[in-house]
């Protein structure tokens, strides 16, 4: 236990250290210097919508009203919310369960997001899979699945495919710090790099994977570190400064937009809730949480920031929450009001071809089945006594 | 053995859940052998995503109940060293569904280390199986087919709280790898008592849940419940005697058992929430065509999910999973053929 807790006290003073580096760069080189005033505000609002929609996500949980687990994503929305900003329309990004904020400035909408969630019938997976898993490639995001780090190795190939066919276009995976642990992970970015594929791979040091803190997940110092073993671009920033965040992604989409291959960037946060909405979180040292969220929230920085230095005003941001409030609430409205998925269109869509499967033998009824059998004369009635069909 | 500090606080004849029965199994063995250990995910102080191993780093301490990185290629190939070597490794996937990830190691190494490289491996890959859970396509699965198709690992998929502390001390207790299907359905619903004395389950032999005379339903994990409710439903609405035999072990299967029951009452449905093709079912059939074939007076019928990755939504979910209804209706034309 001890150790435990100064393992996650040194990750604390690891993130104030990287802000400071960050900060003192000076505002001239940084890409998000170039950002316009719109921009700028945007980034606030795709914050803040993540953080409402997933607070209205966790009142319909309590109503019983999602079906499975809830993920949160509070203390990250700048991670997740500031690299994602830094993609053109036409790249492709596949985000991981604390990512809703990236698939909220890739286009996806709350309205969509809520009918996964309560599995409704006309959610973008029509309730075949949960929560956040879905993706649209016209958007410009891939789904994910469960299994972790699968989707490096599948980034690998998006952005193979880019390269083989002379796009100008980028690829954005998320990984947590757990993630980076997996052999999907490994051989996913190491193929990448082999092949300078125009990939970024953000791991989000969150300093938990679940309940296991970092220390038990690497024995590496940083993650950043990792990138020097795949030959490939490392960058690290602190997760928590929306404007670091960008900045830092903005460099390693344009080093891969050259043509320089994948960059690693190591993104450092916070995870303030637990695993899902179910966890306790008995695990975190006490004070912690608190720390964070009194200390280094990533809103309440970006708040002051737009405030005190670039010269925006209380009402302006104040619009912007009452506009979160009113898209958000009129979009659950709506996604009460969706349907439940009948039941037969499970049988839709397995493969291309046959496009349907049949409902086996004993759903359609025996009839049906005693029918297929040619022998309907043994259908019907049961002689007890004889212990045979009649 | 059986009473120092049990997990569940109760003495020996209270009932306890499924689930604790797991973890009583793995008390019991940890405390019995100092050889076992416990390599998983989050599963040491936090107890594991369901909190099978809960309160075992208490009392064992760290080095035997591990918390591994997210690397089930690493926690099963590391297991089978350690197995090599003596010790009797349990390796928890946070998911079975996840078992997928160390496939190769588990077919390719550990399934042939024995007859290859005359290297035991005794040891437990162990973990949440199954749906009506509500858990989506990589929650919810039932992946027992594919290593029952590979020689050399044996598999068992427990439906009581008996067989699960049974089966647990006897798969630990193995001189080869096990793998060990826990039903995350059946975790909290289903209790029972613990056996006196040691209460190990032979691997390999099934257990009949209901004698009945004029039908059989063949089935393991939470299909044996469901089994059980149409039993009852069938013999209320239509005086059928129903017997429903629990395999318990999938690899090896107890043939024995199969044909006994078979040959009593002539007809035969299988029942399991794996999917259709290749599941097991299919063996099954294979098998008492082989053996049994002129005591059969109906042909063998199949209740399985549908060949469908498992979708998350209730009405989707129900729809391609087997249900109690669907397994009366099947007995039903099985028993008027
Ligand atoms: C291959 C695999 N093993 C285990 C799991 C179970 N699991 C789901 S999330 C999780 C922890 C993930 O931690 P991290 O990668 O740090 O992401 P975070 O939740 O912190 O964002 C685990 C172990 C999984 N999804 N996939
Ligand atoms: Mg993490």
């Amino acid at each position: 236990m001890g150790s435990r807790r100064q393992a996650t006290g040194g990750a604390r003073q690891d993130a104030v250290a990287v802000e400071r580096r960050t900060r003192n760069k000076g505002a001239a080189a940084r890409p998000s210097a170039l950002l316009s005033r719109e921009q700028k505000l945007e980034l606030y609002y795709w914050m803040r919508l993540t953080r409402t929609l997933e607070e209205r996500l966790v009142a319909l949980y309590r109503q019983t009203k999602v079906v499975g687990g809830l993920f949160r994503s509070l203390g990250q929305e700048a991670d997740a919310v500031g690299s994602c900003f830094a993609l053109e329309r036409r790249d492709i990004m596949s985000p991981l369960i604390r990512n809703m904020g990236a698939m909220l400035v890739k286009g996806a909408a709350p309205l969509e997001i809520l009918r996964q969630y309560m599995a409704k019938g006309d959610s973008p997976t029509r309730g075949r899979e949960l929560n956040i898993h879905f993706g649209d490639l016209d958007r410009g995001f891939i789904g994910q699945i469960s299994p972790l780090g699968d989707m490096v190795p599948v980034m690998a190939g998006v952005t193979l495919s880019f390269k083989m066919r002379g796009q100008d276009r980028v690829g954005l995976v998320y990984v947590g710090d757990g993630a980076t642990s997996t052999g999907a992970f490994h051989e996913g970015i190491n193929l990448a790099a082999v092949q300078k594929c125009p990939l970024v791979v953000i791991v989000e040091s969150n300093q938990y994977a679940y309940s296991t803190p970092t220390w038990k997940q690497t024995a590496a110092k940083q993650m950043v570190d990792k990138a020097v073993g795949y030959g490939v671009q490392g960058l690290q920033a602190d997760g928590n400064d929306v404007l670091a965040v960008y900045d830092v992604t903005k460099a390693a989409v344009d080093h891969a937009r050259s043509g320089g291959g994948v960059t690693l960037v190591e993104l450092i946060t916070y995870r303030r809730k637990g695993h899902a909405e179910h966890d306790n979180q008995s695990y975190v040292p006490d004070g912690e949480i608190e720390w964070w969220a009194a200390n280094n929230d990533p809103i309440d920085r970006y708040h002051g920031v737009l405030l005190k230095e670039l010269g925006f005003t209380a009402p302006e941001l104040d619009a912007v929450d009452a506009r979160v409030r009113d898209e958000v609430d009129a979009a659950t409205e709506l996604a009460e009001q969706s349907p439940f998925p009948e039941p037969h269109d499970a049988l839709q869509g397995v493969y291309a071809d046959p496009a349907a499967e049949t409902p086996l033998w004993f759903r359609e009824g025996t009839r049906a089945a005693v029918e297929r059998n040619e022998r309907a004369e043994g259908w019907g009635t049961w002689d007890a006594k004889s212990g045979k069909g009649a | 053995m059986g009473d120092l500090g049990r997990q569940v606080g109760e003495g020996r004849m209270s009932e306890i859940t499924y689930l604790e029965g797991i973890r009583q199994a793995l008390f019991d063995e940890m405390e019995r052998d100092p050889s076992v250990f416990c390599i998983g995910e989050d599963i040491g102080a936090f107890g594991g995503a369901f909190k099978v191993t809960e309160g075992l780093a208490a009392k064992f301490g760290d080095e035997r109940v591990i918390d591994s990185p997210i690397s089930e290629i690493g926690i099963v190939g590391a297991a089978a060293g350690a197995a090599h070597m003596g010790m009797r490794p349990v390796v928890e996937m946070q998911f079975i569904d996840f078992i997928a990830n160390a496939y190769d190691i588990l077919t390719n190494y550990v399934a042939t280390a024995r007859y290859r490289a005359f290297l035991p491996c005794p040891m437990v890959v162990r973990g949440p199986s199954g749906g009506y859970v509500r858990g989506g396509p990589f929650h919810s699965q039932n992946p027992e087919a594919g290593f029952i198709h590979t020689p050399g690992l044996k598999v068992v998929y427990p439906s009581t709280v008996a067989d699960a502390y049974g089966l647990m001390k006897s798969a630990i207790r193995d001189e080869d790898c096990v793998l060990f299907f826990e039903h995350k359905y059946l975790y909290r619903r289903i209790k029972g008592e613990l056996p006196a004395g040691d209460g190990a389950v032979p691997i390999g032999k099934a257990r009949v849940a209901r004698e009945g005379k004029d039908l059989s339903i063949i089935t393991y994990a939470a299909t044996v419940w469901k089994a059980l409710e149409a039993a009852e439903q069938l013999e209320r609405e239509d005086g059928l005697s129903v017997e429903v035999l629990d395999l318990r072990s999938l690899a090896p299967l107890d043939d024995e058992a199969i044909q006994a029951t078979v040959r009593k009452t002539n007809r035969v449905l299988v029942v399991h929430e794996d999917t259709r093709t290749g599941g097991i079912a299919g063996e099954i059939t294979a098998r008492i065509s082989e053996s049994s074939f002129a005591w059969l007076d109906a042909p063998i019928m199949r209740v399985t999910a549908h060949d469908i990755p498992l979708p998350y939504a209730p009405q989707l979910e129900d729809f391609v999973l087997p249900q109690t209804s669907d397994v009366v209706r099947a007995a039903r034309w099985v028993a008027a053929y």
